[in-house]
């Protein structure tokens, strides 16, 4: 008579085991959802998205002198824009806008075609593709190669101003 | 007749977290969202680029070893890694696997996180590692060699290793530099098996890759140079707390090849070799991946975060 009932003790000890780790993967879910939530929706108000981008744009100055006075070594390759554009579109284009505008929706990166950035240097833009603005959310792109990197800066000089988009 | 259906039976139940596995991952690959990718080639060692933020991806792993004294396997993992923030990046591990001639098992999962600690890039970039594991000893994925992993351990049948159930907290100190297209990375691995009195363990894995081309070409292409990286990895255990050293630890060398495609879809490739008698003689990994650049954003939208 004690058999069938130590059976089901068994599978219930087993199915409620199994809840646990059912359990344990469901708040890691959660956890991953609740932070995929926390940086859209710290976006929300305009303002508050002006400022952000006005401190993105004061890294621009903060940008070492030594680093600023760097020329471009691509800039008589023929190529280089359009390859630029073409990294571009892979890399960047979700956060700064197809054609660099910015700021749109999802797209949470600044403008890229405002005065600050058309006007720094290729060596300033160059150091902020390498280095990001980690605290800011801007990635490390140190991971694509030099020539890469100076390509993206060659497309990013072509960018320019749209009419409604000056300094905020 | 009865027991041999309960057999099948339960042969199927072991099966159906795999199969679900992989169903999942297919499924999320195959979902209509963009991106691109720049993705490292290594299978064990991590250099020091997280995540971009929001965005979400989806890797499907495998490995194939040989086995001595035992039937050779297939190992599988899915990741979906996640940018939290630039300096942050939060992965979950699904890990199963299949032992020819005898099943196919869940074995657990991984809560992995990666934290950049330097605003910028410096000479040699830490990215400091902790990753929770609660797993079986059937696990056979060797996403990292540790302690005094061998091939041995891998000989056991299903059914007697995943009764072991393990909960780890595994912690990395990740060291990279990139100088000239070239990735130079270097793990250090120590890990405690928080359920029973065992030491910490250590371990090592060192990475070198770099792309076939440096500059980008103007068309937009899947066969160009550039969206291939080649490199090798060697990894192995180190040792415990009171037996440190190379004494009764396994090696590998193991060349890798990565595929970015421009559609975000990237693939990786890796034959290993044991380099002493206690390491599994071949290894073969192969994985595909696929990153959704906005996933956060998009999850936003959809619990009405913003508009």
């Amino acid at each position: 008579m004690r058999k069938p009932e130590g059976k089901l003790l068994q599978r219930m000890v087993c199915f409620v085991r199994r809840c646990e780790t059912v359990k344990r993967i469901v708040v890691c879910c959660c956890l991953a959802a609740a932070v995929s939530l926390k940086p859209a929706v710290t976006q929300t108000s305009a303002p508050a998205s002006a400022r952000s981008e006005n401190v993105l744009y004061a890294e621009l100055a903060k940008v070492p002198a030594k680093a600023a006075s760097r020329r471009n070594p691509m800039e008589n390759d023929r190529d280089a824009v359009a390859a630029g554009g073409k990294l571009f579109t892979i890399h960047c284009a979700e956060c700064h806008g197809e054609t660099g505008e910015g700021g749109k929706g999802s797209k949470k990166g600044p403008s890229l075609r405002v005065e600050e950035v058309q006007q720094a240097t290729p060596g300033t833009l160059f150091w902020l593709l390498t280095n990001g603005v980690v605290r800011r959310g801007m990635p490390v792109w140190s991971k694509l190669p030099e020539p890469q990197r100076w390509q993206l800066v060659s497309y990013i000089k072509t960018l320019t101003p749209a009419p409604e988009a000056g300094p905020k | 007749m009865r027991s041999a259906f309960r057999g099948r039976l339960r042969d199927y139940r072991n099966r159906v977290p795999a199969v679900l596995l992989v169903l999942l991952s297919v499924c999320v690959l195959l979902a209509p969202l963009n991106c691109g990718a720049q993705e490292s080639p290594y299978f064990v060692t991590y250099d020091h680029y997280l995540e971009e933020p929001g965005s979400l991806e989806v890797e499907y792993f495998s490995t194939f070893a040989t086995q001595r004294d035992g039937n050779d396997f297939l190992s599988y993992w899915t990741e979906f890694e996640y940018g939290a923030t630039a300096w942050w990046t939060t992965e979950l591990y699904l890990d199963g696997q299949s032992t020819l001639g005898d099943s196919t098992v869940f074995t657990g999962f991984r809560l992995e996180n990666r934290f950049r600690i330097l605003r910028q890039e410096h000479f040699i970039n830490p990215v400091l590692y902790v990753e929770y594991e609660q797993i079986s000893g059937a696990d056979k994925i060797m996403k990292e060699i540790e302690g005094h992993d061998v091939e041995a351990d891998h000989a056991d049948s299903n059914a007697l290793s995943r009764q072991e159930h393990d909960h780890e907290l595994e912690t990395k100190l990740i060291l990279s530099k990139t100088f000239r297209g070239w990735n130079i990375a270097q793990n250090t691995i120590a890990t405690k098996n928080l359920t029973g009195g065992d030491p910490w363990e250590f371990g090592y894995a060192i990475g070198v890759s770099r792309p076939l081309a440096l500059k980008a070409s103007a068309a937009r292409c899947n066969l160009c140079r550039e969206n291939f990286i080649a490199g090798v990895e060697l990894y192995g255990g180190l040792g415990d707390r009171y037996s440190f050293g190379l004494h009764d630890t396994s090696h590998y060398l193991a060349p890798v090849v990565a595929w970015n495609l421009p559609s975000s879809w990237s693939l990786r490739l890796s034959p290993g070799f044991g380099l002493n008698d206690s390491s599994h003689q071949f290894l073969l990994r192969w994985g595909v991946s696929r990153e959704f650049s906005g996933f956060g954003a998009t999850m936003a939208r959809v619990f009405g975060g913003h508009r």
